[in-house]
């Protein structure tokens, strides 16, 4: 064990909260948890939000998030307790031997300086190497990082290259000063599926080629599968289980672990359409900013009823847009929209009441489309009332009527927003959709901010309502892996227009165009070595590059 | 809601409900008639009259009573008109938008554009001096802070996907105002209903101060400043007494309103944690 860069052991943190009108609680963030990492190797630390995992990252840099305190343990890097370094002690440590990836790149850089001084900064003031050398050093690892231009890209401001590049230029940032451990956290997590396979193959390039350990932090095990030699599971702050990746992939022993590894193997036989589709949209051109900015181009696709139709594709590739169209919050330049049968009016104000009753959307962020002052019975009961008249108790039954329907109890009908996790959020929100009995729901991309476990049960929800309620779906996705358990149809959608569109099977069977090529190629899989598959597979390179 | 109240905000709390019980009861309380000469003019400070007497012989507690009165029911009925102006035109106006919001801020802009305490005193010394014109100028003249405020809020509030789904759903716009934006919005409101009564109190003081804000007989603090303020010269504190009370009731119920304040942008992860 000479080689042991990083040795925590019983780690133990805990923060004070401070919750409105009542005394302040100590809630433990991180229990007993230890771990030891080599040089040159990495450990992906895995888990749900709130699992402890970037606290626990942070924790070899002496650094704990706002009111976090680590009461208990030992944190060792290179043979020295770093709790027992004074302010002076942690200060040398941070930036020089531990440096630190975080999630969003265009939150931490500053946008008012070169790319260049920032990837340099620590560097020199470490005092590790003078200019000359620390830029050439970073040119370096532009070059191992394949940025484009990798001379020049220094000179530029970060508004000026793209997220996927941006988060390449801060693992550049972390590794000038040739520290001896990086931690990454979740630096792929905000980037497009055909970014992020890009941005991993970067990263675990240089992580090999520098020879330094890194802890990798994200909570999509597929991803980690990729970089890291050793995983840990973690879960409301405790190990649950630790091995080498291969081992955690095959053969989970913990049904945690199990159930993690399984969260993409939902199964949806597909539908056969309908004679008549409840939603048609034919032709429909929309833009923002007076007719200027074209976001849909063209865009023609049907919803069957009681089927669900998935539109793909990555960030400004129109699909939140085309719901906005077929709402009315987007009048359409050209085209129609027609919902069995009739058409609609393109303007939200022209609708008739009927019409927005069977037309019912659900959000991303669950918490923002919910009013916090509400309580859950309003925020279901209101449709009832506004769209059947309901009242009083009646209107109470119907609600916790709902509420069963989603899996929840009745109980929950006077709880406020805030007070519920992420999960029931996203069941009451569509709960309020579906109090107005509607035909159609658009979901836009209503699993994407969930932990993986908690979106499972969602798609599963709703293919379950599905059944019962006979209602469509138009199911707006990044996530090719959630397409494949939930549609029928799907259509992909690139730069506004709909480039491949058709029952399931037959979108994803070959021959492909190179766009679905490079989305299908994208998603990672549960496997150890796709990422060079992947890489040398597809046919087209990202746009994001 | 009451169990962590800073020692500072509780006093405030105090002497505004202080004040506030005062003005309410101060038929029943004042010792004097509030016209009544009951001793010389400008008396020393004595167990009789226990803040002295004023210009004119008259008993400067009582003036005192009924001036709080005066002065706290004309600055909550100018708060309450400005609330309700400002409130409703600045949701509606971030709520509908376009040619409305448009009219709305540029005449809003404009009756910014001209300082108040002058814009008030032409208006009132060609108005004729009732307290209903009183209130109705300086509650037109303070909604405009008002508008401002809660157009802000609701602007931030409209594009949030709640308001959305509402819209979606078919909702009116007075639901969207009443029922989704204005409980999202009444936290950072409360905070500056106390501002602007504070700013009421001061703006009525000043007219009074001036001559054009409440007319003799009555008494109202700003007046009596006025009434009284020749007496200092000759080391008489009679002017200072009521001006004590308008900083005494600013300050307080300023703490009540910064506490409030602290509170509820806490919520939101905001500055303070009081």
């Amino acid at each position: 064990m000479a080689d042991v860069l990083l040795d925590i052991r019983n780690l133990r943190i805990e923060a004070t909260t401070y919750p409105p009108g009542e005394k302040p609680m100590t809630i433990t963030i991180v229990d007993g948890v230890s771990l030891t990492l080599e040089k040159g190797k990495v450990l992906g630390l895995i888990g749900e939000s709130g699992a402890g995992k970037s606290t626990i990252g942070l924790s070899p840099m002496g650094y704990g998030r706002g009111g976090v305190r680590i009461t208990g343990g030992e944190v060792i890097l290179t043979g020295r307790d770093i709790l027992k370094q004074g302010k002076n002690g942690i200060r040398k440590l941070r930036g020089h031997q531990a440096c630190y990836v975080a999630q969003s790149a265009a939150a931490a850089f500053n946008p008012a300086q070169r790319l260049m001084d920032q990837v340099v900064e620590s560097t020199l003031k470490h005092g590790l190497a003078n200019r000359a050398e620390a830029q050439r050093r970073a040119v370096a690892l532009f070059r191992k990082l394949s940025l484009p231009d990798p001379e020049n890209i220094g000179k530029r401001y970060p508004h000026q290259v793209s997220g996927g590049q941006l988060q390449r230029v801060m693992t550049a940032m972390a590794l000038c000063p040739e520290p001896d451990l990086i931690i990454f956290d979740e630096p792929t997590t905000a980037l497009d599926v055909t970014t992020q396979i890009d941005v991993l193959a970067a990263i675990k390039q240089a992580i090999h080629a520098t020879g330094v350990a890194a802890l990798y932090i994200t909570h999509d095990l597929a991803v980690v599968a990729q970089v890291a030699d050793d995983i840990m599971v973690l879960r409301h702050g405790k190990m649950v289980e630790a091995g080498p990746a291969h081992q955690i992939i095959k053969e989970p022993k913990q049904a945690y672990t199990q159930a993690l590894v399984a969260v993409h193997r939902l199964e949806h036989e597909e539908k056969q359409p309908t004679p008549k589709p409840i939603l048609s949209v034919k032709n429909v051109t929309a833009a923002y900013g007076n007719g200027i900015l074209k976001v849909l181009k063209n865009v023609s696709v049907e919803i069957h009823p009681g089927q669900t139709l998935a539109v793909v594709g990555e960030s400004g590739s129109g699909k939140s847009t085309l719901a906005r169209a077929i709402t009315g919050l987007l009048p359409p330049q050209q085209g129609e929209i027609t919902f069995e049968g009739r058409k609609l009016s393109n303007r939200l104000g022209g609708r008739t009441k009927e019409d927005l009753r069977q037309l019912q959307m659900i959000y991303q962020m669950a918490d923002v489309a919910m009013n916090p002052r509400h309580t859950v019975g309003t925020i279901i009961g209101r449709p009832l009332t506004f769209y059947f008249g309901l009242k009083g108790a009646e209107r109470d039954r119907r609600v916790k009527e709902l509420l069963e329907e989603i899996e929840m109890g009745k109980g929950f009908i006077d709880r406020h927003p805030a007070e519920l996790s992420g999960g029931q959020k996203q069941r009451v929100c569509i709960a309020r959709a579906l109090a107005a009995k509607p035909k159609l729901i658009i979901c836009d991309e209503v699993t994407s901010a969930l932990d993986p476990l908690v979106a499972n049960g969602i798609l599963k929800l709703l293919l379950n309502l599905q059944q019962i309620e006979h209602v469509a779906y138009l199911f707006i996705t990044h996530d090719l892996a959630t397409v494949k358990s939930i549609a029928d149809s799907i259509a992909v959608m690139y730069r506004g227009e709909v480039v491949r569109y058709g029952a399931k099977s037959q979108v994803l069977t070959p021959p492909f165009d190179d766009y679905t090529d490079l989305l299908l190629w994208s998603v990672p899989e549960m496997e150890l070595g796709w990422l060079e598959k992947a890489i040398a597979g597809r046919k087209m390179a990202s746009a994001g590059n | 809601m009451f169990r962590r109240i800073p020692i500072g905000a509780l006093t405030g709390l105090v002497i505004a409900t202080l004040f506030f019980l005062v003005a309410i009861f101060a038929q029943w309380i004042a010792p004097y008639g509030l016209g009544d000469i009951a001793g010389g003019v400008w008396e020393p400070i004595s167990a009789k009259f226990l803040f002295g007497t004023d210009n004119l012989g008259r008993d400067l507690l009582s003036r005192m009573i009924y001036g709080a009165q005066t002065t706290i029911l004309i600055a909550v009925l100018a708060t309450l008109l400005s609330f309700s102006m400002g409130v409703i035109l600045g949701f509606t106006a971030a709520v509908v938008g376009g040619w409305f919001d448009m009219l709305m801020s540029r005449f809003v802009d404009l009756l910014m554009a001209i300082p108040t305490l002058i814009f008030g005193l032409v208006v009132l010394s060609v108005l004729p001096s009732t307290l209903v014109t009183l209130i109705l100028v300086m509650g037109i003249l303070d909604a405009t802070r008002v508008y401002r405020l809660s157009r802000v809020i609701a602007s931030d509030l409209n594009v949030m996907d709640f308001v959305e789904a509402a819209k979606l759903r078919g909702e009116g716009k007075w639901w969207v105002i009443f029922a989704e934006i204005l409980p999202n919005a009444l936290s950072p409101l409360i905070s500056e209903l106390g501002l602007r009564f504070i700013y009421a109190v001061l703006f009525l003081s000043a007219l009074s101060f001036l001559g054009l804000g409440v007319q003799p007989p009555a008494a109202d603090w700003g007046g009596m400043v006025k009434e009284n303020k020749d007496g200092i010269v000759f080391g008489i504190p009679a002017a200072l007494i009521p001006a004590a009370a308008i900083a005494a009731l600013a300050i307080s119920v300023n703490l009540v309103a910064d506490w409030i304040l602290n509170r509820t942008t806490d919520l939101k992860g905001g500055r303070g944690n009081g």
